[in-house]
Parts: structure tokens; sequence; C-alpha cells
């Protein structure tokens, strides 16, 4: 296995965070150090931090991530079938049509569901319409 | 060794030539969107002020590091690493101008001639939203977190995007070598127009809107969005440490340009005459003229179009561009298929 052409990846990777590194130091020791409780204080545009951030986050974000997976490895797989078309014909167009169909249902289910709505207002129609729910308090 | 030399030169211009590229594009920005919004710009350090951005980072060496007192400073300083490291690795696989041959030495005009050039791109910009959620995450601090999961999302789901506009470009050109892609770029059509894979449209505009949102350039700038975010998530952040993010960014952002004309625009091809000396600097400055093309195209939506809201934008990547995206490689596939191999049932 040829990896030479990873070699210059490698020493820039290096020479990257070498760069980094001693700019970092040299800025510590150059600059001027004076921490006053004020300064070392999480910005909140001025008003004291009265709690910590916030750890519950919306479930979307999760969803979010959920979507990438099935879509990058989707990708992957056209990525690997794509360079080799030739060698595979219609046989395989067909299956990558067929493939790519079931990914777009996919896409359209979610889309169906609300998954993919971000506005609020929105949000509560789709759940009356598609998936009735007891009604829940919307909180912005 | 001669390989090893060879790849440590290549790496240290590549490496000085980031960094000159980095100082004219701040200064080439600034002066652009003063010109727009009816302002003059940094004229004073230097000719037409451009000293100002060596001024500036020069001045951020001088400046204070604070380190916030709930930070988690180990994570806290490795993410602007982090977040210039692939920045520099993504410009090593960009061809910047036609081979150079050299007595009987052929030398390639790109630090790394990849054979999955494509998937490398496409996992480091993978790698660049650690560094964003590192960032915000370990600042401790409120708006650096909620920027750092904004972007994280907006960056994944563009991701797929782009990811999605290179398919019809792989199946068109049958590789995945960027090197390759621009050689197979070369010819014309009808004899008259360059064969430029911007013939797929659609692949080309998604391309350069996800390009737009994976450098979280204006109007996809939410994640440093000023009126709600402070400064998204390196708020807390001070000194020279942001001055690598800043660095990273625009790295990016000449990566992605970059990129987009390898892809979509034929790399360095363009008329070709002269001696042999023009015919080689020749490809070199088509492949700039390009390149400044495309970074004029960034700035000009930074001074022209308001940010989206961030429902909009999750939105519109996922309702528009995606949908699209998979429907062109299908439309696309039949297309190369019936050029290739024929009507399926002949």
């Amino acid at each position: 296995m040829d990896l030479s052409a990873y070699l210059s990846i490698a020493l820039m990777a290096m020479l990257g965070t070498g760069f980094a590194v001693v700019a970092l130091w040299a800025s510590k020791r150059l600059a001027p150090n004076n921490p006053t409780p004020e300064k070392l204080a999480p910005y909140e545009s001025g008003i004291v931090p009265l709690q910590e951030p916030a750890e519950r986050f919306p479930v979307k974000f999760y969803l979010v991530a959920m979507m990438f997976v099935i879509f990058d490895v989707e990708i992957v797989f056209l990525f690997a079938w794509a360079v080799a078309m030739d060698d595979f014909g219609w046989a395989g167009i067909a299956a990558v049509g067929l493939f790519m169909l079931l990914l777009l249902e996919t896409l359209g289910y979610v889309w169906k569901r609300g998954a993919l709505d971000w506005n609020v207002a929105q949000r509560a129609r789709y759940r009356v319409v598609v998936a009735p729910e007891p009604p829940v308090e919307e909180v912005a | 060794m001669d390989g090893f030399w060879l790849a440590a030169l290549k790496v240290l211009i590549a490496f000085a030539l980031l960094f000159n590229i980095v100082l004219v594009l701040v200064w080439v920005e600034r002066r652009l969107v003063a010109r727009m919004q009816n302002r003059i710009g940094p004229n004073r350090a230097g000719p037409a002020g451009m000293l100002q951005t060596l001024a500036d980072g020069l001045k951020l060496m001088f400046k204070e590091s604070i380190d916030p007192r709930r930070a988690q400073l180990g994570i806290y300083l490795a993410a602007p690493v982090l977040a210039l490291i692939p920045a520099l690795l993504i410009f090593l696989i960009i061809p910047i101008g036609a081979p150079i041959t050299i007595g009987d030495t052929t030398y390639d005009l790109q630090v790394t001639d990849l054979n999955i050039a494509v998937l490398y791109f496409l996992a480091m910009s993978s790698i660049a939203v650690y560094a964003i959620v590192l960032a915000g995450w370990s600042s401790g601090s409120k708006y650096p977190l909620l920027g750092s999961v904004r972007a994280a999302a907006q960056m994944i789901s563009y991701e797929a995007a782009l990811g999605l506009a290179l398919v019809p470009v792989i199946l068109y050109n049958r590789t995945t070598s960027l090197a390759e892609i621009v050689a197979a770029q070369g010819g014309t059509f009808f004899g008259i127009f360059p064969a430029w894979n911007i013939v797929l449209i659609p692949s080309f505009i998604v391309f350069l809107i996800a390009g737009f949102a994976e450098t979280n350039r204006a109007p996809f700038d939410l994640v440093e969005a000023e009126q709600e975010l402070v400064g998204g998530y390196h708020t807390e952040y001070s000194g020279f440490r942001f001055a690598l993010f800043f660095l990273a960014e625009y790295i990016n952002l000449f990566n992605i340009s970059a990129l987009t004309v390898v892809f979509f625009l034929g790399g360095w091809h363009g008329p070709v005459f002269g001696p042999t000396f023009l015919q080689y600097l020749l490809p070199i400055f088509w492949f700039l003229l390009k390149t400044a093309a495309v970074i004029f195209v960034f700035i000009w939506a930074r001074a022209s179009l308001p940010r989206m809201r961030y429902d909009q934008l999750m939105e519109f990547g996922w309702k528009r561009l995606i949908p699209l995206s998979l429907v062109w490689i299908m439309v696309v596939m039949v297309a190369v298929g019936l050029r290739r191999f024929g009507l399926p049932w002949s």
C-alpha cells in the first residue's frame, strides 16, 4: 500500500500544529497578563451571569445529526459507485436508482412528519394534520 | 529521500502561499465591502492599506489572552488549532496550475494528488465542525454554546448537500482525483465552448450555496450572528487565539472558491499561448483569476444579502437543496448511462 501521497499531509499537519502552538505560546509571553474577576467571567453583554449555560437543547439538533448520518453514508455509497459506474452498466444505474428512491421516500416521510420544520407555528399545524397529539404548550 | 524533501518543500511553499493569500484576501474583502457600503475602508497601513491585515495580526499577538473562569482550558486551547489544521490540509489537494516540466522531471503544481481527493475534502470539512463545537462547548458561556450548536447543525446539513452536489461531477468525470477532474475539463464543446463541468448547472448552484453555508459566510453566518449571539463560538476567545479562528475562516474561503473552480469552472484551463514560460504561467493566472471571481461573488453576497433566519436556513437546506440534488443525480445518471451504454433494452 503506497502512502507516499499522504506524506505531505502529515508534514502540513505537523507544520500547522507547530505554528499554532508556537504562536499561542509567543503571544502568551509577549502580551500583558493581568486577569481580574470581571474579565474572567463569561461574557453576557455586561450582566452578571446568574446561571450555567443551558444544558437542555431542542431535540431538533439531535434529529439533524441522525439525518446527517443517514445521508452522509448514502453519499459515500454513491461516490463508490460513481467512480466505477462504467463497470456496472444499466444494472448499476437501476440499483442505485432504487436506492435513491428509497432515500427520497425517507426524506419525504421525515418531511411529512415535520422533522424538517424549524418554524414553531408550522410544526403545530402538522401536528393537527398528521399526528394528532394532546395540545402541548409551545415555549418559544 | 528525494521524495521526502520535495514534499517538504511543497508544504513549506503552500504554507507561505496561504498566509500571503489570507493577508491579501482580508484586505481585499474589507476594501470591497467598504466600497459597496460607500465607505473608504482601511487605507493607512502601507500602500492603499495593504498591510492592514499584517498590522492587525501583530496587534492581536500583543493583546492579552484571557482564560475564562468557566472554560475547560485543555479543549479551549486545542479548538483554535483544530480549526486551523483542516483548513491548511484542504489546500494541499488543490491543483493551482498545469504540470511543469523542467529537464526530464515533471512537477505537479499541487502538493499531493490524492486518488480520493473528493472524500478527503469532505472528511476535512467534517473535522472542521469539531473545532467549532469544542470551542463553543469548552468556553463555558451561553453565547458560544448556542453559536456552536447552531454551527454544527448548519454545517452538517449543508455538508450533505455539498457531497450530493459532487456526485454528478464524479459520474461525469469518472474519477475522484482533482488533477484528473481538471484534466477531464480540457476539451471544448462544438470547438467553441470550453468543456467545463459547469454544464452540470444545478450541481454548481447547490455547491456554491452549500459553500456559503460551509464557510459560515453571509447570508448564512448564523453562527456568529452579532445581534443575537455576540460573536458566536469565538465570543470568549481573545488575542492570538481569536486570530487563529480568523485565519482558518479566510483559508476556508479561499479553499471553497478554489474548489468551486476545480470542480465546475475548468480548474487552470484557459487560452494558453506564447513561449514556454508563458505556457506555464498562464494556467496559474487563469486559475487565480477564476478563483478571484468566485471570491468576489462571496464578498458581493456578504455586502448585498441580509442574514437568513435560522429556520429558513435549515429548511432551505433540507427541503430544497437536498431533494434537488437527489433528483439531479438521477437525471445525470440516466443521461450519462444513455450516452455510455446506449438504450437499456438495446
